[in-house]
Formats: structure tokens, C-alpha cells, sequence
């Protein structure tokens, strides 16, 4: 935390900022809102070239932003929780009258007339809207290089991919082209990006964040979540997002408890367990010693260590490839040329219809949606989409039955480092394997936090997962804060 | 093969999705490959299983929380004319659209 000396703006290092260092260097009038705006907006304009992180600036709302925050510090007002905090938004966020593409041709153009629930509190609680960050087209993918305005590069490891879909977010929080950002996780798009650019990212539980304003990918696995560069600033930005909303009949009624608190208790005496399936085969042996080093960090802390079978684990990328493509299928019937985005003209309805999709989408895209619609059709439903649902069942089943032995699950975020761009995009199973550790928690509903866990010989990065029961994010940011204080991030 | 060039071209049919010839070969031998891995999901035995088609948080310890549904209240969303404006053609307060029956 830089809270005791925060930096002036202006400095080419501008690496530690925090959301709590920004709040008290507004109000101490170290800096101004738009001065450290225009300190963002520089670097991105140097930075973002080459890496492709952004695909759309929002200066005038930023600025507009910024100037509300400086006309309250000069009121002498209290400050806002996120005051004047550099904030990149994936662009499936829908952001009023920010350009919002899903980095889809099909919708490069749309505009939305609404502020999406979670982008409405950030920009309540004082967040500066920088821009809008690419990813998977309509966020498919685990690497970014479905995005239709080309890959994003990893900061930590130049011609790796940053994860995926969320790599523009992941890459803007970790070349501190933004100080938090908000990404959205179906099958570990928040969590792998965050693994393979070396920040913290968490995937709240369904229903902890609203999806109100989130174009839908899959409505029964799509999260919003957090990236910052400390467990801190994570938390701070969960407090602000989480809650229940009345445009989204699927958030929670649930409390939303001081997450701020959490991070200060002790987590000796926890249990952690450690499942056998996650540390097999097709697991890179240097991603298996680091996390390693880090489970050894936590019972070093005290924490005591549960070996766990969770049997159903192998079966979660077949089960995640039917539910999500086969919603997936549905959300995206809506791209059809009548009502926003593109249209590409025919010379009845239904040639208008398939144009447009055919000229709009991208190749995974496509590849989803007839997955799904195949699952759905008549003839194959029971044998996939209705077995796939039950199997889910039994999948989260594993996870309650763990969760009544023990307080967390810690497992690798993804079982290799992030791999070269271009490596897998001509096989699609190659490529979904990627998650194999991560839609396991999303089938589930559960929440789960990626943490940097050390680099490899090669220095790249690596991602440690914790996973907790339905709406204990305060116990996952509890035990990712712990691993922080004790150096195991750098390790 | 679990699915053939006919089926592809089916069910991009049904997704209105128009496919080159070249391209449902590929897709043809794509999808085949998943769904070659996703028949690993025939091993379980899932007869007595209960499907999970949502996460429901079912009667949350939350105040306040009846675990139900809200009530279908009519509320005023005034932004009719700014999604128009989003449309690729509009004739307010209508989407246009090409002509879908032939006189």
C-alpha cells in the first residue's frame, strides 16, 4: 500500500497507485482527478499500440468524471470510495454512449442508451471511465485471440496471450494502463486473464454482482468481477458492485458484508483443501511446484492442509462446452440486423437474417453457436443439453460435499503458463482445455479468486485459484490477502 | 464421425448462419472433434440425477431474502427513441424490415 506516500501525478512511474492512495492524495490536494486522468490517458496512448489492451477511449466521460471529483474535493466534500481511480470496462459492458462492440464486427458500431448496474455504481462511487478493453469476440475464448481487432499482448510476457476473454482488462490493470478494471467470467475469463498477466482477479458467486447492462454470452454462468494489482483494491471495488438489483431477477438478496474486514483476519486454523484432480495429469510441472510453494506458505500461516477427491472434475469442459454454446445459441439469436448493429441487406427477411450473422460473426462465434444449436435441436437434446444439466448437478454436488470439510479449495488456475499466441487456434478441444481448472467453479455457481503465485525459469506467470462456497468472497480475499502480506505473489 | 456435412449444413441453417462449402467441411471436422471429447460425459450414470439448469440461492440466510421473485411491477423506461436511434433502419416508433410476405 502506498497510502503513506502516495506519488504525484506526472511521475513516469505511476506503478503504485492504489484505490485508497488515489482517495487520500485528492483529498490532501496532492494531485487533481484530471491531472492523474491525463497521466492514464498518456500512457495509453504510449503503450497501447503495442499492446492492443484498449479498443475504445472515453475521454470526454473520463474527463467529465474527473471534473466531478475535483469540484467535490475543492467543496471540501467526502470522498467516494473508488474518487478518481482509473478504471478500464470490458467491452461487453454496456457503457451509455460509449462505443460497445463485445469485440464482435456485428455490433462495432452500437452504442448503448444505458449504463449496465455495476458500471452505474462504479461511476456513483467516484471510478474514472478510461475506455472499453478487448477480448474474445462476445467473450469466447481463453486467449483473446478470437477479439475481431486483433490479440492483446501479455505485459508480463511479450508474444504470450494475456488469457482469455478478459485479457484487455488483465493487461490493462498489469501494465497499470488503468488501477482496477472490470472483466466478466462464463468459464474462467476472469480468472485465466488474471493468472496469465501475474494480478488478482476474482469471480464473484452468481448473483453476488447484478448482470444488468452485460451482454450475454451464457445467463446461467456470466459473472462480472474485478481485476486490481492487490487483494485490497480487489475488495474495495467488490464492496461497490456487489448487491442485489431489480433489473436482474437473477442477483441475490443477500447481504453484502464488509469485505474491508475480512482481509485483516488471521487464517490460522483454516481448512484448505487440496483436490487430487487438479494436480494430475496434463498439469506443467513448474506451475505444479509454485503452487505448491504457496499451499506450503498457508500452512505455514497456520492453515491446515485437507486432501479432497472431487470425482466429477474431468467431466467439466464436456459439461461447459454443451450449457454454455447451447446458451450461447439463444443469447445471440438476437444479432440479426433489426435492431442495433449491423445489417447486411437481403432480399427478404430471412437472407437479410444470415447475411448479416454470416458477414458479423467470427469463426468461434459460429463454432459455439452451432455446438449449441445442436445440442438444442430436436433429436439430441436428452443426449446432450439434458445430460450435460445433470452432470452439472453432480459436479456441484462435489463441491458442496468438499465445502462440508473444509473453508477453501486451492488449486492452479490454469495447468500451464500462458502459451505462445497462435498456438492452439486451429484446435478448438486444445483450446478449451485451457479451463479445465476453472469452469468447474462457474458450472457450480461458486466463488473463486486467481492469484500470482511466482513466475517461472521463463518468468511467466503463474496463477494460484481459491476457490469458496456461495457468497464467501470474504474468505477467498481473506486467504488471497494472506498469501500477499507473506511475499508468496512474488515467490 | 459423430456428425456429418448434412447436419452442419442443417444446423447452421437453423441458426441462420450461411456457411461456404469449404467452411462446413471445417466446421464439420471441428465439431466432430468436440463432441468426440464431450461423449466422455456417456460414462456417467445419470438417471437418478436431478438437472441443474440455474444457480438458484434457494432461501439464502439473507434478511429480508423470501427466495422468490420480485413483483412484476410496471415501471416507465423512456428510452424508446435512443435505441431507435441504434437501429440500422427505423421509421419511429418501428424497426424496419424487408418485406417478409410477397403479395
Amino acid at each position: 500500500m502506498t497510502s503513506e506516500n502516495p506519488k504525484k501525478a506526472g511521475a513516469a512511474d505511476a506503478d503504485n497507485w492504489t484505490v485508497a492512495g488515489i482517495r487520500e492524495a485528492l483529498a490532501a490536494r496532492k494531485i487533481s482527478a484530471r491531472e492523474l486522468t491525463q497521466e492514464y490517458f498518456r500512457r495509453i496512448e504510449r503503450e497501447n499500440p503495442r499492446l492492443n489492451a484498449y479498443l475504445t477511449l472515453s475521454q470526454e466521460r473520463a474527463y467529465a468524471q474527473a471534473d466531478r471529483i475535483d469540484a467535490l474535493v475543492a467543496r471540501g466534500g467526502e470522498l467516494p470510495c473508488l474518487a478518481g481511480v482509473p478504471t478500464a470496462l470490458k467491452d461487453v459492458l454496456s457503457t451509455k454512449g460509449v462505443r460497445t462492440t463485445c469485440a464482435s464486427k456485428i455490433l462495432e458500431n452500437y452504442v448503448p442508451p444505458y449504463d449496465g448496474t455495476a458500471v452505474e455504481k462504479l461511476d456513483q462511487a467516484g471510478a474514472i471511465f478510461l475506455g472499453k478493453t478487448n477480448c474474445d469476440e462476445f467473450a469466447m475464448g481463453s486467449s483473446n485471440e478470437n477479439s475481431a481487432y486483433g490479440p492483446v499482448q501479455n505485459p508480463a510476457a511479450p508474444g504470450r496471450i494475456p488469457g482469455g476473454s478478459s485479457g484487455g482488462s488483465a493487461a490493462a490493470v498489469a501494465a497499470d494502463l488503468a488501477v482496477i478494471g472490470l472483466g466478466t467470467d462464463t468459464g474462467g475469463s476472469i480468472r485465466q486473464p488474471g493468472a496469465c498477466c501475474g494480478i488478482p482477479a476474482l469471480m464473484p458467486t452468481y448473483g453476488r454482482v447484478s448482470r444488468y447492462g452485460l451482454i450475454a454470452f451464457a445467463s446461467s454462468l456470466d459473472r462480472i468481477g474485478p481485476f486490481a494489482r492487490n487483494v485490497r483494491d480487489v475488495a474495495e471495488v467488490l464492496s461497490v458492485i456487489a448487491g442485489p438489483d431489480e433489473n436482474d431477477a437473477t442477483s441475490a438478496r443477500v447481504p453484502v458484508p464488509d469485505y474491508g474486514r475480512a482481509l485483516e483476519e488471521d487464517v490460522r486454523g483454516l481448512k484448505i483443501g487440496i483436490p487430487q484432480e487438479y494436480f494430475g495429469e496434463g498439469l506443467d510441472a513448474e506451475v505444479r511446484e509454485k503452487v505448491e510453494a504457496s499451499i506450503a506458505t498457508l500452512e505455514r500461516l497456520g492453515c491446515e492442509r485437507v486432501s479432497l477427491s472431487m470425482p466429477h472434475t474431468e467431466y467439466a469442459i464436456a459439461t461447459y462446452y454443451i450449457v454454455a454454446t447451447a446458451e450461447a445459441s439463444s443469447n445471440l439469436a438476437r444479432y440479426d440486423g433489426v435492431r442495433y448493429g449491423l445489417r447486411v441487406k437481403g432480399e427478404n427477411l430471412s437472407e437479410m437474417y444470415s447475411k448479416t450473422r454470416r458477414a458479423g460473426f467470427g469463426a468461434e462465434v459460429k463454432r459455439r453457436i452451432m455446438l449449441g444449436t445442436y445440442a438444442l435441436s430436436s433429436g439430441y437434446y436428452d443426449a446432450y443439453y439434458l445430460r450435460a444439466q445433470k452432470v452439472r448437478a453432480l459436479i456441484a454436488a462435489d463441491f458442496a460435499q468438499a465445502f462440508s470439510q473444509v473453508d477453501a479449495i486451492v488449486t492452479p488456475t490454469m495447468p500451464t503458463p500462458p502459451f505462445p499466441i497462435g498456438e492452439r487456434v486451429d484446435d478448438p478441444v486444445q483450446m478449451y482445455l485451457a479451463d479445465i481448472y476453472t469452469v468447474t467453479g462457474s458450472l457450480a455457481g461458486i466463488t473463486g479468486i486467481s492469484v500470482p503465485c511466482g513466475v517461472t525459469r521463463e518468468k511467466l506467470p503463474v496463477g494460484l485459484q481459491i476457490f469458496g462456497n456461495y457468497f464467501a468472497e470474504g474468505r477467498v480475499l481473506q486467504i488471497a490477502c494472506a498469501l500477499e502480506k507473506a511475499g508468496a505473489f512474488r515467490q | 464421425m459423430k456428425i456429418s456435412r448434412e447436419e452442419v449444413i442443417r444446423v447452421a441453417q437453423l441458426a441462420n448462419l450461411e456457411l461456404s462449402g469449404d467452411e462446413a467441411e471445417k466446421y464439420r471436422a471441428q465439431l466432430d472433434a468436440i463432441l468426440e471429447y464431450i461423449d466422455k460425459l456417456n460414462r456417467l450414470d445419470v438417471e437418478k440425477v436431478e438437472p441443474m439448469a440455474q444457480v438458484l440461492h434457494g432461501a439464502p440466510s439473507g434478511e429480508g431474502d423470501e427466495g422468490g421473485t420480485r413483483d412484476d411491477v410496471l415501471r416507465p423506461c423512456d428510452i424508446g427513441e435512443a435505441i431507435l436511434e441504434q437501429a440500422p433502419e427505423a421509421k419511429k416508433p418501428y424497426f424496419r424490415v424487408p418485406k417478409v410476405i410477397e403479395r
